[in-house]
């Protein structure tokens, strides 16, 4: 019984704060930008959101006759799927998790490599040159720095005692977070994370400057607002992820309760992925490709084996 | 034996046998990826949690990728030749021949009597670990060898030849 209500809560907790997000984005860019941003629906755009998805529940959903209509609407479920089900592992606060197991950590990259499908699917199934092109990069991208997503990881699983489980790990960082003592990891699983939810700037498999839309080009309605919903589901869930594998999670002074703490450090975390994307120019694809193989995937693999080494001569 | 292990295993066959009768091949695919992630809950409800995650991440999860990548970018069509040489009886007997040696096998096991599948022993990643770099040490090193041996090889097939021409002399060159 209790068990539901936690699923319940996860899951509205989730996707509100992916609503919000869609707020939170564009009023920040637009600070970002010296603009003004949405202020027109409701006192300070907040019914922005509403309005958007009244429009985006109500629009045509159309699918265009020279698509593979199963696939084509299979595709935009698999990636909202994949991020709701890596939800359930993330401790909000202790009691406030889904399911606690010994092999979450695996099941989170498990679930990131099968959002890969969404992309691959959808732009095959679009039957477009546009699409096609935008799903090509997304498979390459993905797959080469899931390589190195997971093993920029394996390096916190060492200094927490050897756990895959979330909670255990974070109840490890209780003396110092692994932010310290894995600066390396936490950089690249910063990127590779980024890279895994193709969000802006490396958004190549959708970049409209030369892509329309990359493999979202024919959707449109609610298929389309699912791959929207999923892209922010997806930067929450790397945020939380990184707050709990690198920032201690739910730790934190007691004057606060700890699933504040957590929901601080989170939103501090989806700030700095739109920081990103209002800061920095998209990269070359070849070139993008070309640093995760030639200098991440070796450094990831220097800071596992320094990290082994260390904690062997350690003893 | 538990439910769970019984659903997936049905899921399993039926996406199987969508796999072999699609003509789509990327239907094809989609039904093979479904089969792997049943596979991996059977591994998980017969207490392997590990295998099962590993299932999802290298077969689901990379591998059947590249496969769809390639049928994708391949834009395959199949000309009728090609389909009758595929459904005539020649090509069928070695195929029914190996499915009737299946096909004994479990028969037999299944006049045996099955295994006590209720002792469900966890093993977990550490162990996984520990006999692969014990117990199946030498296996480890040989994979290790032949992923090598694939990884030089690609490298070598899918090297650019090298060109010394400086950039702005490109055009000339290649117009040339």
């Amino acid at each position: 019984m209790a068990i539901g209500f936690i699923i319940v809560g996860v899951l509205l907790l989730v996707v509100t704060i992916a609503a919000a997000n869609i707020y939170i984005e564009r009023r920040l860019l637009s600070l970002w930008q010296d603009r003004r941003g949405p202020n027109r629906a409701g006192p300070f755009g907040f019914l922005q959101v509403p309005a958007d998805m009244i429009k985006i529940f109500l629009k045509e959903d159309w699918i265009p006759p020279f698509a593979d209509k199963a696939v084509f609407v299979l595709a935009p479920t698999i990636v909202m799927l994949s991020i709701l089900f890596s939800f359930a592992l993330v401790p909000f606060a202790p009691g406030f998790q889904v399911v606690d197991s010994n092999i979450a950590l695996l099941f989170f990259l498990a679930n990131s490599s099968l959002a890969v499908y969404s992309i691959v699917l959808s732009g095959w199934a679009s039957n477009n040159k546009y699409a096609m092109i935008g799903a090509m990069r997304g498979t390459a991208q993905m797959i080469s720095y899931e390589v190195f997503m997971g093993l920029s990881l394996m390096g916190v699983v060492m200094i927490s005692g050897g756990t895959f489980s979330l909670r255990e790990i974070v109840e490890a960082q209780r003396g110092m977070w692994n932010v310290v003592p894995q600066f390396v990891g936490f950089c690249i699983f910063m990127i590779a994370a980024v890279a895994e939810s193709h969000r802006a700037p490396f958004d190549l498999p959708e970049s409209e400057g030369e892509l329309v839309a990359g493999f979202h080009t024919e959707y449109s309605g609610i298929k389309f607002g699912m791959f929207f919903v999923g892209e922010y589901l997806g930067i929450t869930l790397i945020s939380a992820m990184i707050v709990t594998l690198f920032f201690g999670g739910w730790l934190g002074p007691a004057f606060l309760p700890p699933f504040f703490w957590f929901m601080l450090k989170t939103f501090a975390f989806i700030a700095f992925i739109i920081l990103l994307r209002a800061a920095l120019p998209r990269p070359r694809y070849d070139q993008f490709l070309g640093v995760g193989w030639k200098i991440l995937l070796p450094l990831t693999l220097l800071n596992v084996l320094i990290t082994a080494g260390i904690l062997l001569a350690r003893g | 034996m538990s439910i769970l292990f019984l659903i997936s295993a049905v899921v399993a066959v039926f996406s199987t046998a969508m796999v072999i009768t699609r003509h789509n091949a990327v239907h094809a695919l989609i039904y093979m990826v479904i089969s792997f992630i049943a596979a991996s809950v059977m591994f998980y409800t017969l207490g392997a949690p590990y295998a099962a995650v590993l299932e999802i991440i290298v077969y689901a999860g990379a591998i059947m990728v590249f496969f769809v990548f390639v049928v994708m970018m391949l834009n395959m069509s199949v000309s009728p030749e090609d389909e009758k040489r595929a459904t005539g009886i020649k090509s069928w007997i070695f195929p029914i021949i190996l499915t009737l040696v299946l096909i004994a096998d479990f028969v037999y096991a299944f006049i045996q009597g099955t295994p006590q599948t209720n002792m469900v022993k966890v093993i977990d990643a550490k162990r996984v670990g520990v006999s692969m770099f014990t117990t199946y040490l030498l296996m480890a090193e040989l994979a290790g060898i032949l992923l090598l041996v694939a990884i030089v090889g690609a490298y070598h097939l899918g090297r650019a030849p090298k060109r010394n021409i400086h950039r702005y002399l490109q055009n000339e060159q290649t117009q040339k």
